[in-house]
């Protein structure tokens, strides 16, 4: 009986969790392709609902209606398992994002290795999609995606290693109010841009869509899919860059607290601070992809292993340095 | 790489700018037309749906010379007349077959009755094939319905002709 009262508790948590991410995914697809319109001097969706704020819900409904087609070729179980992977996974990674200091469904030690390690995972989805489809376009997508996730990757571990010498601790929790005085954009501001463009690349986000380039690959990896199970994919990449978001927000910009400590700041809640920087990053990736032209195969891996690979590595000596000399470094953790 | 550019690289200063440059634009007038609530002008000479006019006292114009059956190079016209009564030769049937027309509208510029006429509507999206199999009701139809229109282009385009 305990044991169920204990699961009942935890599936309400995580549904409380779950409904409101994927609504606010559906409101971020549509605030990206209002800021895409609107950068371009279209309007964007704007019919259906408020200001076309149902634009997504609507597009989801014709999703669910469409047939799933299964090409004959196509390897069926992994095939049907890659959309589900790749959705699963960008949903899960939420678990450890702290709104508030309470507000956070499993408060782990080692919340950021977490995060790590599922938005690692989140490339399977890709190469499954990819190589189940058994198809020309998909395959070379998916080959793709998977060079650059993992490149990029490198730099965004190391970027974290910057912050966490920094905090001490691998707790998003601890890391947040290690920034009550100053926000790490400021002292690691290079590194904020290396990690918001690396972010881009993770997220498969132009200037980075290699994966997807419409001239040179149909669709890349989602060539094949149709129907709800494209729709759990772009749900999935989403999730994954409103999740980017909050990694950077938690990391850099003093996740859920208010910028400054003083009156008409610090009476606004937490979490509305935690929302506003996760839609302000999510506002730079949406005109970033109306600005950018694309990257070319070569220039990406050239500036994912020669340029920021380097520069970080380089950046964390600095900054262990800095700290060791100044005796600034986080106490208890040495 | 000299230093200039050499800074402009490291320091993103175009990126930044670019950023900028874009937000601005956001709040520019738009270039585009808020589509299904605001439609762009039309020329006179457009070529969209199809109608068959009438004269002002109801009889049909078209005389069955089948001249835009003959002329209509995706055979989409099918047309069959009879004699009536009074001497003078009617379609009984005129059939266009909307998903084989190419809107070239040589049957418009065939007729020497100005009967078959391309309108400026070109929003008849259906949700069967079927129901783009227009009869001769659904023609003359048309033509009443836009009879206003039709008589206007066609004389603001007669100058031309």
């Amino acid at each position: 009986m305990e044991y169920l009262n204990t699961l009942i508790n935890e599936i309400y948590k995580i549904i409380f969790l779950v409904i409101p991410i994927l609504v606010s995914v559906a409101m971020i697809v549509w605030l990206d392709r209002r800021v895409w319109g609107l950068v371009q001097k279209r309007r964007g969706p704007n019919v259906v609902g408020p200001f076309g704020l149902f634009q997504t819900l609507a597009d989801a409904l014709k999703y669910i209606f469409k047939e799933i087609i299964i090409p004959a070729s196509a390897n069926k179980t992994i095939f049907i398992l890659a959309p589900i992977i790749t959705m699963t996974l960008a949903l899960v990674a939420w678990a450890v994002i702290p709104l508030s200091e309470t507000l956070v469904l499993s408060n782990i030690n080692v919340g950021i290795l977490y995060l790590f390690a599922i938005s690692s995972l989140g490339v399977y989805g890709i190469i499954m999609g990819g190589w189940a489809s058994n198809s020309k376009y998909p395959f070379l997508g998916a080959i793709r995606s998977a060079a650059q996730m993992v490149s990029y990757e490198v730099s965004i571990g190391i970027i974290i290693i910057n912050v966490l010498l920094c905090v001490g601790s691998l707790n998003l929790n601890d890391i947040v109010l290690a920034q009550k005085n100053l926000w790490y954009v400021i002292p690691l501001f290079p590194m904020f841009v290396v990690f918001f463009i690396s972010a881009l690349a993770e997220t498969n986000r132009p200037p980075f869509d290699l994966p997807e380039a419409e001239a040179e690959l149909v669709a890349g990896y989602q060539t094949e899919y149709s129907g709800m199970m494209y729709a759990m994919f772009w749900l999935g990449e989403y999730a994954n860059i409103l999740l980017m978001c909050a990694m950077g927000s938690i990391l850099f910009l003093g996740g859920w607290l208010p910028p400054l400590d003083i009156y008409p700041f610090n009476v606004v809640p937490a979490p509305f601070w935690m929302i506003f920087k996760i839609l302000f990053l999510f506002f730079l990736f949406a005109i970033i992809k109306a600005i950018v032209p694309r990257y070319r195969y070569d220039q990406l891996m050239r500036l994912g292993w020669k340029v920021f690979l380097p520069f970080s590595l380089i950046y964390v000596v600095l900054t262990a340095s800095f700290l060791l000399y100044f005796d600034k470094l986080p106490k208890g953790s040495f | 790489m000299n230093l200039n550019r050499f800074l402009k690289t490291i320091f993103l200063t175009e990126f930044f700018l670019a950023i900028i440059k874009a937000i601005r634009e956001i709040f520019r007038p738009k270039k585009t037309i808020n589509y299904p609530f605001e439609k762009g002008q039309i020329s006179p000479r457009y070529r969209g749906e199809h109608a068959l006019r009438r004269y002002p006292n109801g009889e049909e114009r078209c005389i069955a010379c089948k001249l835009c059956e003959a002329v209509c190079p995706a055979q989409a016209i099918t047309i069959e007349s009879e004699e009536r009564k009074d001497g003078s030769r009617k379609t009984t049937r005129y059939d266009i077959d909307m998903l084989k027309c190419i809107y070239c509208g040589l049957c418009q510029e065939s007729c020497p009755v100005d009967a078959i006429v391309q309108g400026p509507n070109f929003e008849f999206a259906t949700e069967t094939r079927e129901e783009l199999y227009y009869n001769k009701e659904k023609l003359l139809d048309n033509g009443d319905r836009w009879e206003s229109v039709l008589a206007k282009n066609l004389k603001t385009d007669k100058i031309y002709k």
